[in-house]
């Protein structure tokens, strides 16, 4: 199997409040297809280290190479267009636009990506709703919603551009066992059926020792296995 | 970049922020709105004053003022004598206010091509007798067809016709106030006496108004046969011409060329003569100006600051927006657009409540006093204005939005997804 994302000493410090440095020379590869979990106890840097392989945080040293392309210095909107197509993300804490509905929601990094017609960014945006078992609730105010509807919302709306890598810190936090569960078997099927990779922080021992493969982290580092 | 999605976007965040948007329209549209009202009456007194004062300005005067001549006549006598004289108080001749030639003047200055026409004229001060009051006026000769084809004297007539002075001799047409003071009417005899003492009874066979009072109370017109014989003059006589142009705009050039080949003789342009009236008009347009300027700088104020609040209670959204993909362009297009439109709404009904200000100012009774005749407020409609509050507008909501757009644009999405 060939390698999607290759992370290669990186070395993270934060200045504020005092200079910390959070990752210390991380190194690791993941494979096309394969289902990742990373655990650690909290403040291991898991987060951090997940917004570096995100894209979303540039402030780092040492290399990121995703579909072998290395994107360090690259510029922010030619990351904002690269995680678009490439990249879905379940955030810790959620995060829908409240002033829109759960399907537009899911719809509008597809419709920013622009390779579908509208007509059909919003059936494939209701299929993915349908996948989270959410259709019934696709035109209600995503902030009108329970924090367990809100968190699989932002799993479609991980899923709406069938991206190579589905990243998720801690993506089961706010669900119950049963809902937790319909999640992995998604991510599983995902992984084995289409081929995409997954990286999820999780807490949930359950969850990570069922995946292909665990990353434990500590103060910064990865453990050796 | 995608605009359509941008706007949509836009239209989602005004419509769940009503209140916001709302409240920086209003402060778009009450600044365009004021804009209009103000520029439609600025212009609208503009053009009523430029009106009355070029009613019965000509575009170029020419007369003889009564000047002094300052090197004194005895000056000129032979001063190698060596010897003393004094000439107190020198006073001017009797003759200077006649124009030499003055109709051979006319008919030569009719045939410059700029030239629409000249109209000669005596010009006098006179008094009309009521009773033992003596009422001072001027009375003036003119040729009464062609005062009437350029300065539309006709149209200025409250009572008979323009045409009833050259019926007979001896007939004269009165300003509205002029009249009420002499205590006559239309078919009565007015006596008038003039500085030299002559004495001459006239009838009145109009009354005209020109609106403004201080012309309405002291303009009597009658033929220049009539007037020079009041004066007892020759019919040579003639103290002022009148020129009137095909174009206002070049009296200043040809009154330049007319100085060249008249010398001696003084000339006055429609702008010197109406130099009180312009310099209002400057001032006007100048406080036009600042307040326009003012108005819609509180407008994109209003705008910005309800852009930036906006923009910090959205952070999170922003952040999520471009966590998903959405570039930075992205986020200024959509908070841009979101100013566009508010103040494009803004502005376009802050034209329609400005026209309707402007309309309802342009009916209301103006409390002009004694000194001019106008009914209602003078409030022009001229769309150039309304395009110009449509740009203006718009440019400022432009302005104003782009900053806050700009930062929302500059947002780190990590530091917020963080925590
Ligand atoms: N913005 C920040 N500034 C300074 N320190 C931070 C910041 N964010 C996280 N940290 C610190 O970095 C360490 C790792 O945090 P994080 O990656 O969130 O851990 P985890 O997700 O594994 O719980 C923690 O000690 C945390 O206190
Ligand atoms: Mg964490």
């Amino acid at each position: 199997m060939e390698t999607v994302l290759k992370a290669t000493n990186i070395v993270k410090y934060f200045k504020e409040p005092e200079a910390f440095q959070v990752l210390k020379h991380v190194s690791f590869e993941v494979k096309k297809g394969e289902f990742l979990s990373v655990v650690g106890k909290s403040g291991s840097g898991k987060s951090t280290l997940l917004y570096v392989l995100s894209t979303l945080d540039t402030d780092f040293t040492g290399s990121l190479e995703i579909r072998g392309e290395k994107l360090n210095g690259w510029s922010q909107n030619a990351l904002a267009a690269f995680r678009n197509e490439h990249l879905g993300f379940v955030f810790q804490f959620h995060y829908l636009l409240p002033e829109f509905t759960a399907l537009k929601n899911v719809m509008l990094p597809a419709l920013k990506l622009g390779r579908y017609s509208e007509e059909e960014v919003e059936e494939r945006a209701m299929n993915k709703l349908r996948m989270m078992d959410m259709q019934d609730f696709a035109l209600k105010l995503s902030s009108k919603l329970s924090g367990g509807q809100q968190q699989r919302v932002a799993v479609a709306r991980a899923l709406i551009n069938d991206p190579d890598i589905i990243m998720g810190d801690e993506p089961t936090g706010n669900l119950d066992k049963t809902n937790s569960q319909i999640i992995f078997d998604i991510f599983n099927r995902l992984a084995k059926e289409n081929h995409q990779t997954i990286i999820t922080v999780t807490h949930d021992t359950d969850f990570a020792s069922a995946s292909d493969r665990i990353i434990e982290m500590q103060d910064g580092q990865i453990l050796a296995k | 970049m995608n605009w359509k999605l941008s706007f949509g976007i836009a239209i989602t965040h005004i419509a769940t922020k009503k209140k916001q948007s709302i409240v920086a329209m209003l402060g778009v549209l009450f600044g365009i709105s004021m804009f209009i009202v103000m520029i439609s009456f600025m212009t609208g007194v503009n053009r009523f004053l430029e009106d009355m004062a070029m009613d019965n300005t000509p575009h170029i005067h020419i007369y003889n003022p009564l000047t002094i001549n300052e090197d004194k006549i005895i000056g000129q006598t032979d001063s190698s004598k060596n010897a003393w004289y004094v000439v107190h108080h020198q006073r001017p001749k009797n003759e200077l206010a006649k124009i030499k030639n003055g109709l051979l003047m006319a008919s030569l200055i009719e045939k410059i091509p700029e030239v629409k026409g000249v109209v000669p004229q005596v010009s006098s001060q006179v008094f009309f007798n009521n009773g033992p009051i003596q009422i001072p006026a001027t009375i003036s000769g003119i040729d009464v067809r062609k005062q009437d084809e350029l300065f539309d004297l006709g149209s200025k007539m409250e009572e008979g016709r323009l045409d009833d002075l050259l019926k007979g001799s001896d007939d004269v047409i009165l300003g509205r106030g002029l009249a009420e003071k002499s205590g006559v009417r239309v078919g009565d005899k007015v006596s008038v006496t003039t500085p030299e003492g002559y004495n001459l009874l006239l009838k009145v066979v109009g009354i005209f108004s020109y609106g403004i009072v201080t012309l309405d109370d002291t303009k009597s017109y009658a033929t220049l046969a009539t007037v020079q014989k009041v004066l007892q003059r020759d019919p040579s006589y003639v103290t002022d011409l009148n020129v009137k142009l095909y174009d206002m705009q070049q009296a200043s050039a040809i009154k330049a060329r007319l100085k060249a080949q008249l010398p001696g003789i003084y000339l006055e342009d429609w702008k010197e003569a109406n130099a009180a009236i312009l310099a209002g008009e400057k001032i006007r347009n100048i406080m036009t100006g600042v307040v326009s300027f003012t108005l819609l700088l509180v407008a994109g104020f209003g705008i910005y600051n309800i852009m930036n609040m906006n923009i910090v209670n959205k952070m999170k959204d922003i952040a999520i927006l471009k966590a998903t993909g959405f570039q930075g362009k992205d986020i200024t297009a959509i908070f841009l657009l979101e100013s566009i439109i508010i103040g494009l709404a803004g502005g376009l009904l802050g034209l329609l409540f400005g026209f309707a200000f402007s309309y309802m100012l342009s009916v209301t009774p103006f409390p002009a006093g004694t000194f001019f005749r106008i009914n209602t407020f003078p409030v022009n409609f001229i769309p150039v204005h309304y395009v110009l509050g449509v740009v203006f507008g718009f440019a400022t909501t432009l302005f104003a939005g782009y900053f806050p757009a700009l930062k929302a644009s500059r947002v780190d999405p990590v530091q917020i997804i963080r925590g």
